[in-house]
């Protein structure tokens, strides 16, 4: 039901002095007093109920006047069937079924008594719906009452037909509805509003019935009349958009609206439509959202309302909260509308003033809008920036959330160091439910911004500190990467990791960065070379009493042991004096319970044993990682003024995999998904000897040499869920507005689809992502896409998901195509597919000439 | 658009319910419980508008009673506020001293329901 309307029924309405009710505005029965048993009254049955001390004591009154009820409808007494069905209405309202109560109800409809009709309508109301098979045999009264003579029975049926009237009886009744649409009584005419709108929600094609009828709505002094009829008007230009294009062009139904706003602004006092000093607020209100949907995405009609939006916002009294709610709407108009950039910069201003305001309800909106436009009109916004961050320390949990959210958003380059402050401080006091979404924040922010990489290391390492049980796993590869990243920051790194974790193992995050660091450049900590701190001295089994403690300590997940494990053995290879104890303890866990921990160290062992000559090289440094963005524009990581290579200028070397699987050290069992595992850089599988030991160890990674001979034969995995952390998630969108996906290829039930990405920060770069399907009755197997384009571009070609493309349309092959268009070139290509089917080699050649316009302009 | 509209006392008894789609007779006490113990939480000095699953609640405070109205995010929440507090002032100026009327205010409910 629609509120305002509510309101004003209640409001207004009442106001004229609803005389005929006035008199028995309190249900007293008349004072008989019979000598049988009467039912009670409802005010005895509640004030009874009101007794119950126990919700067992009340069940029991309730029943037992159930049970009164019931065996008075039995009776089929006709006196007191109103009190009762009112009773049940009460009960039912407490939440008791009352059900049997439905068929009483009608009876009551048809009654001729007006108390009667009213609690039958209001049953009807409150206790049936369309569910229930027996609402349609009130189609009929209700159609009778539709035509009684006297108007508050109409107002009864319109009500009841209003709430609950399912779609065959709206269809039935919608001729009547709209004939009272057009009488002169305006007590009808507006319920006949309401009603339609209600019509209209459940059976939207007869809104043209009611076309005709609106012509005239708006011309009513009445205020509940037009009230009702701009809800109505709202309702049918929300639902078609025809109507809507009719309202604008034939209508003329912004001048119309702009004339009633503009009277309700101007007249003065009327003691009839007054709250708090401002004449019908809640018309006001509606008339605004309704010039909204008008001059949404309309030039025309924006223009034509924008005297009126700027008049309604600078007369408004502000005093109260009234006031504001009309302010509020204002804003909101202007911001959907096209309006022109003073009357935006007006809206700003107000939701400034909102925001310095002392009443909590207006901050929250203020803040509510302030998000919504911040995309839009994000310099005007940031002049509010310091407003919005001091909401950061509101007590309020609805106020806090909007502010967290709006800082991220008005973060950049210049205010980063500032912002950065103040959101670290909020994450250290806040609520848990809000420590994850401002990590991720944070995180985020820091890496699109951040001014240098010491001072990004920094804020993470605080980050895992303050709220490291609360930050999502894909925060820990992102931050390894980043230090294996930063090179001359190794040494500062590991000996603040350290010095983190010195005293306190509970943080999994911060303790899985840390072992992995400490096994990665132990031998930078021992020596004691930092230049960016003070060094601190420590010796070799000092990390080792850590890194074992951090294994037996019961606050230590399994992933965290299995970093520790790994990062002792890696130690093997950096420190010199205690390879011995390393030895032990490895052989300590090849009995581990842990299953994870037993393969790894039982591993190792055997690299100690076995192949103890090849351990070094195993355990070498690990190279640079590459960022790799899975899906979506490639973006150049803008850190730290140190040029990152972008993805696309990278050509990893052909048959190489960017997107790898889980390579290292750290995942022998191979494609364990739950473990957070750290991507590498391309893998090689080198073709050398040792493949005993490359099949003992599984998916293992020699990189130690990089630019060895690839052999392909890659494993394709499926693509790791966790590297989609890696992919810079933007705040904001970058992706250009969405490129229509092609066709590019269809033939003998091989269908390949192109779908584009273009990111507004490298515009020459298009990412093609190609999806291939196959519809026949047999999988096409070792399926190899490749793809030339004219020497002006560049191209790249990254590895497919798979090679099989299942039968019957039941999966695709996916694979991701980076074109480089810096001359803004008609973009073609020309495609080569070849494939197994029905036991013959395919092959083919297309060329693919149907790119949308917006994929390379 | 509202999705409900419900009186409630102190001590959680629900005075007047009134929803304006349907919802399982269960769930709705299961619904009035959890909307008045979101509600009698909060401080004075916290805002009246909650976000509650998918929807908001906007609520305000009359003596012992608290009108809690149900509503989507089409629904301007500052209009709302206005309208509990007309509602409140309407009942008042008919039966006067509204918190302690609480009985009639079912069948004065009737009356209104039915303008």
């Amino acid at each position: 039901m629609d509120p305002l309307c509510f309101a004003f029924r209640l409001g207004v309405h009442l106001h004229q002095g609803f005389t005929f009710l006035h008199g028995s505005h309190l249900y007293i029965p008349p004072a008989r007093y019979l000598r049988m048993p009467a039912p009670i009254r409802l005010r005895e049955l509640i004030r009874t109920i009101r007794t119950a001390r126990t919700q067992a004591e009340e069940r029991e009154m309730i029943q037992k006047e159930c049970a009164a009820i019931r065996s008075s409808f039995r009776e089929e007494d006709n006196t007191y069937r109103c009190r009762n069905v009112a009773k049940l209405l009460y009960m039912h309202m407490l939440g008791y079924p009352a059900h049997f109560g439905q068929l009483e109800c009608l009876k009551l409809i048809a009654s001729q008594k007006f108390t009667d009709k009213r609690i039958g309508y209001l049953g009807a109301m409150l206790l049936l719906d369309e569910r229930q098979d027996v609402h349609l045999l009130m189609t009929n009264c209700i159609k009778n009452d539709l035509n009684h003579s006297t108007q508050y029975v109409q107002g009864l049926a319109l009500c009841t037909l209003g709430c609950m009237g399912s779609s065959e009886m709206c269809r039935d009744l919608a001729g009547e509805v709209e004939k009272l649409l057009k009488t002169s009584n305006s007590y009808l005419r507006k319920k006949a509003a309401l009603c339609a709108v209600h019509v209209i929600r459940k059976v939207p094609e007869l809104m043209e019935m009611f076309l005709p009828a609106t012509k005239n709505l708006l011309n009513e002094k009445n205020h509940g009349v037009l009230h009702t009829s701009v809800v109505l008007l709202t309702e049918m230009c929300e639902r078609s958009p025809d109507m809507l294009a009719h309202f604008r062009k034939n209508e003329k139904l912004v001048p119309q609206l702009v004339r009633i706003l503009k009277n309700l602004i101007m007249s003065g006092y009327s003691p009839e439509h007054d709250v708090s000093g401002i004449s019908d607020p809640f018309l006001q209100v509606r008339i605004l959202r309704l010039l909204r949907i008008l001059g949404r995405n309309d030039d025309d009609s924006s223009e034509a309302m924008n005297d009126i939006l700027a008049q309604v916002a600078t007369n408004t009294e502000t005093s109260k909260n009234v006031g504001n709610a009309i302010l509020y709407e204002t804003v909101l108009t202007i911001m959907d509308i096209k309006s022109e950039s003073g009357l935006r910069v007006l809206a700003i201003n107000i939701l400034g003033r909102f925001l310095l305001n002392n009443d909590k309800n207006i901050r929250y909106v203020a803040l509510t809008s302030l998000l919504k436009t911040v995309q839009t009109d994000h310099n005007a916004v940031q002049r509010h920036r310091s407003t919005i961050v001091d909401c950061l320390k509101d007590l309020d949990v609805s106020i806090k959330r909007r502010a967290m959210e709006l800082s991220f958003a008005l973060v950049n380059g210049n205010n980063i160091r500032g912002m950065m402050k103040e959101l670290l401080y909020f994450l250290d006091s806040c609520e848990p439910e809000f420590k994850a979404d401002c990590a991720s924040g944070i995180f985020l922010a820091a890496e699109k911004y951040a001014p240098s990489k010491r001072w990004h290391i920094d804020t993470i390492m605080r980050v895992l500190t303050t709220a490291g049980s609360y930050v999502r796993d894909d925060a820990v590869p992102n931050l390894i990467q980043l230090i294996t990243n930063s090179m001359e920051m190794h040494a500062y790194t590991v000996q603040r990791l350290y010095k983190a974790i010195f005293g306190d193992y509970s943080q999994q995050s911060l303790v899985q960065v840390a072992s992995w660091c400490i096994g990665e450049y132990g031998d930078l900590l021992v020596s004691g070379q930092c230049e960016e701190e003070e060094p601190i001295q420590v010796t070799e089994d000092e990390v080792l009493d850590i890194l074992e403690s951090i294994l037996i300590s019961n606050m230590s997940v399994s992933v965290t042991r299995g970093y520790a494990l790994t990062a002792i053995m890696k130690l093997s290879t950096r420190f010199t004096c205690t390879v011995n104890r390393i030895k032990k303890v490895v052989s300590i866990y090849g009995s581990s319970i842990d299953v994870e921990l037993q393969q790894r160290a039982v591993e190792y062992n055997a690299l100690f044993k076995k192949y103890d000559h090849m351990r070094p090289a195993l355990l070498e440094r690990m190279p640079v990682m590459e960022k790799v963005t899975t899906n979506g524009p490639t973006e150049v990581v803008q850190t730290n003024g140190e040029t990152e290579p972008a993805v696309l200028e990278t050509k990893p070397p052909p048959g190489l995999q960017p997107t790898s699987q889980a390579n290292d050290l750290l995942d022998l069992l191979g494609g364990n998904d739950t473990t957070p595992v750290i991507p590498t850089a391309p893998m090689s599988k080198p073709a050398s000897a040792g493949g005993e030991l490359l099949d003992l160890l599984g998916d293992l990674n020699l990189t130690g040499s990089p630019a060895s001979a690839p052999t392909p034969a890659p494993q394709i995995s499926q693509p790791p869920f966790l590297l989609d952390g890696l992919s810079s998630q933007p705040l904001f969108n970058d992706v250009a507005a969405g490129i229509p996906s092609i066709t590019a290829y269809s033939k003998n039930g091989l269908k390949i689809d192109f779908t584009f990405e273009r990111s507004n920060t490298n515009p020459s770069v298009t990412v093609i992502t190609i999806q291939a399907s196959n519809s026949t009755e047999l999988d096409m197997t070792d399926f190899v896409f490749q793809a030339a384009v004219p020497k002006t571009f560049q191209l790249q070609l990254l590895s497919p998901s798979s090679s099989v493309i299942p039968a019957f349309n039941s999966g695709t092959i996916t694979q991701v195509i980076k074109v480089l268009n810096p001359q803004k070139q008609q973009l073609r290509m020309r495609i080569k597919l070849t494939y197994n089917h029905k036991g013959s080699a395919m092959q083919d050649l297309a060329e693919v000439n149907n790119f949308p316009p917006q994929s390379w302009q | 658009m509202i999705k409900f509209f419900l009186m409630v006392n102190k001590q959680g008894q629900t005075r007047l319910s009134r929803y304006y789609e349907h919802v399982e007779l269960h769930k709705r006490t299961l619904l009035e419980a959890e909307v008045i113990k979101n509600c009698l939480s909060r401080s004075k000095d916290q805002c009246s508008f909650i976000e509650y699953k998918d929807f908001k609640l906007v609520y305000r405070q009359y003596a012992a009673l608290f009108i809690v109205v149900g509503i989507n995010e089409t629904e301007n929440e500052m209009a709302v506020y206005e309208l509990i507090h007309n509602f409140v002032e309407v009942l008042d100026k008919y039966f006067s001293r509204v918190p302690i009327m609480i009985s009639c205010l079912y069948s004065n409910n009737n009356v209104s329901k039915t303008t």
